[in-house]
């Protein structure tokens, strides 16, 4: 059993007019089962109101489900007693990085989480130190949050979920209030915690550009799970996440008018120098079969 | 334009002032100020004075800094040495129009303004040297006896360091949504009081509905990572008294004692 398994989660809210009428029912997530294995990079992609942000809220039990159950390390998040032990298992960063930030001082902010689960102060410090530097923050752990940038503040909301020692860490579209710049930053980060920390990591993003390195792909639509596999497998099908109002990466997509117009192009080209390569085989006639 | 109010005075130099445990400088500045009201001569005023001289002197702040305090209770000072001055019954020096300045008058007059001045220069001593965040863990700390009488001490110090936190960022926001404002011709600087107080309201309005919304992400972002009050919780820089400290407080009783023994002395 994975990390963290959904078993036909439905989670519904009811939508209210303004004179508080109930007006229908939606459901946010609609019938999803996933098991997330230990130590992987999942990307979770979807447009806005695709019920992303609230699965996301399900893995830490922020929310709990209406209809199925979600374990986290074998811990059913409907169980109160381990509410704490559940959001010790699965940190959480949010969107906005002022608001996510309790400190006055950076490594004030990275110690709050240690603080509250009651570890002791020398081994905070030891925490502190240990994932500021996993982030590239460690030189501005005396500054003040309000002075640093987006990305970097969101690398210091990073680390201290970090210092909390989680099994796996939940990131709510990090980088949508975030320049190219800060994209660009704190997606290394998060890709510095999975491979060398080993934390499993669920990035929530509508940036396509963010789940190249993914492990595994999940689209969700309307609630439900619409497409799950590879980043190439997910990419091949250009269409589909047409349909889905999703937009693929410009090389992926230049890759794919060029195929239809009867060039020789693998499917689910990723990168620019992967396309490069490709296309360099293709010109040479070293390519003999279309994958 | 609003970005530029800074909040809390703290002046960040190293000193063994500003390394004080704040417990003592906040049980100092009470004790000080207690003390100036025991003084009946001029006596008790010197030695507070040469006492708070040399806790400027040893905390590297610039003398400035202290008199800065002041302007603000300008206007408080001059009242309250107008009053004692001319409204006090005793033996006439003089007489102007229909006021006249008793010696008693003069003498409570200069005794009011010593005593502000130095309430005031000692307060702004302990701002100066503490930064916002220490003074309300010496807060929580201290008060932490009134939790027997279900007095919320650490709920009360994390607001506190939260709404010091956020003030900048609603600041800033404040600022934005003015220039929004303004940029769509609304207008914050021209008319009378009232003109201006209700051009203030669709800026307030805005600015509550973010603020509300930052403390429903904040208390959520809060209690992702395991936050659930002051029950079990362990300090990342745990308030120790250290040598300095235990030598400070017997400085400070020492001053106590000598400046009160000394401040009551009759000399008739």
């Amino acid at each position: 059993m994975g990390i963290i398994r959904t078993k036909d989660v439905v989670f519904e809210y009811i939508r209210r007019d303004e004179e508080g009428n109930v007006e229908g029912i939606v459901k946010a997530v609609d019938n999803v089962s996933i098991n997330i294995k230990q130590g992987d990079f999942i990307a979770v992609l979807g447009h806005n109101g695709s019920g992303k942000s609230t699965l996301a809220k399900h893995m830490n039990a922020i929310l709990n489900p209406t209809e199925g159950t979600v374990w986290v390390d074998g811990m059913d998040t409907k169980d109160e007693k381990e509410v704490w032990n559940i959001r010790q298992t699965t940190g959480m960063v949010f969107q906005n990085p002022d608001n996510q930030i309790i400190g006055q001082v950076v490594e004030e902010d990275v110690g709050f989480g240690p603080e509250n689960m009651g570890v002791l102060t020398k081994e905070i410090w030891e925490r502190v130190e240990e994932s500021l530097r996993a982030v590239g923050m460690y030189e501005f752990r005396k500054h003040s949050p309000n002075k640093l940038s987006g990305g970097q503040k969101q690398r210091v909301s990073i680390a201290g979920v970090l210092a909390m020692h989680p099994k796996c860490i939940v990131l709510d579209e990090p980088t949508a209030m975030l320049d190219p710049n800060g994209r660009k930053e704190v997606i290394r980060a998060i890709r510095g915690l999975n491979q060398v920390e080993g934390v499993t990591v669920i990035l929530i993003t509508h940036y396509m550009e963010e789940i190249i390195h993914a492990d595994k792909v999940f689209v969700m639509d309307q609630g439900k799970i619409a497409m799950e596999g590879t980043p190439k497998e997910i990419f091949s099908r250009v269409e589909e996440l047409k349909s889905l109002r999703l937009d693929v990466p410009q090389v992926t997509l230049l890759a794919y008018e060029l195929q239809k117009k009867g060039i020789s192009l693998p499917n689910g080209i990723l990168t620019i120098e992967e396309f490069v390569e490709q296309l360099r085989l293709t010109m040479t006639g070293r390519r003999t079969t279309v994958e | 334009m609003l970005r530029d109010i800074t909040l809390g005075q703290y002046y960040q130099t190293d000193s063994i002032m500003h390394k004080m445990d704040p417990r003592v400088k906040l049980g100092g500045t009470l004790l000080f100020i207690i003390s100036l009201f025991f003084f009946k001569n001029f006596l008790g005023y010197i030695i507070a004075a040469l006492f708070l001289g040399t806790a400027i002197k040893l905390s590297r702040v610039p003398f400035k800094f202290m008199v800065r305090g002041m302007k603000a209770i300008m206007v408080l000072l001059m009242i309250t040495v107008l009053f004692n001055l001319f409204l006090t019954p005793g033996t006439p020096i003089f007489t102007v129009w229909k006021l006249t300045v008793t010696f008693e008058g003069a003498r409570m007059a200069a005794g009011m303004a010593v005593r502000l001045s130095l309430l005031v220069i000692g307060s702004s001593l302990m701002t100066l040297t503490t930064t916002p965040n220490n003074l309300t863990d010496g807060m929580e700390k201290m008060l932490r006896p009134l939790r027997i009488f279900k007095v919320p001490v650490h709920e009360v110090a994390m607001m506190m360091s939260i709404a010091l936190r956020f003030i900048p960022i609603l600041l800033e926001e404040t600022d934005k949504i003015m220039k929004a404002q303004i940029a769509r011709g609304a207008d914050f600087e021209s008319g009378n009081i009232i003109r201006r107080a209700k051009a203030l309201v669709p800026l307030l309005v805005p600015l509550f509905i973010s603020a509300f919304r930052r403390a429903n992400d904040l208390a959520m972002a809060m209690e992702a990572r395991c936050y659930r009050g002051g029950e079990g919780r362990t300090k990342m820089k745990p308030l120790i008294y250290a040598r300095r400290d235990y030598i400070a407080y017997i400085c400070i009783l020492m001053y106590l004692a000598v400046s009160i023994f000394v401040g009551r002395l009759s000399f008739s």
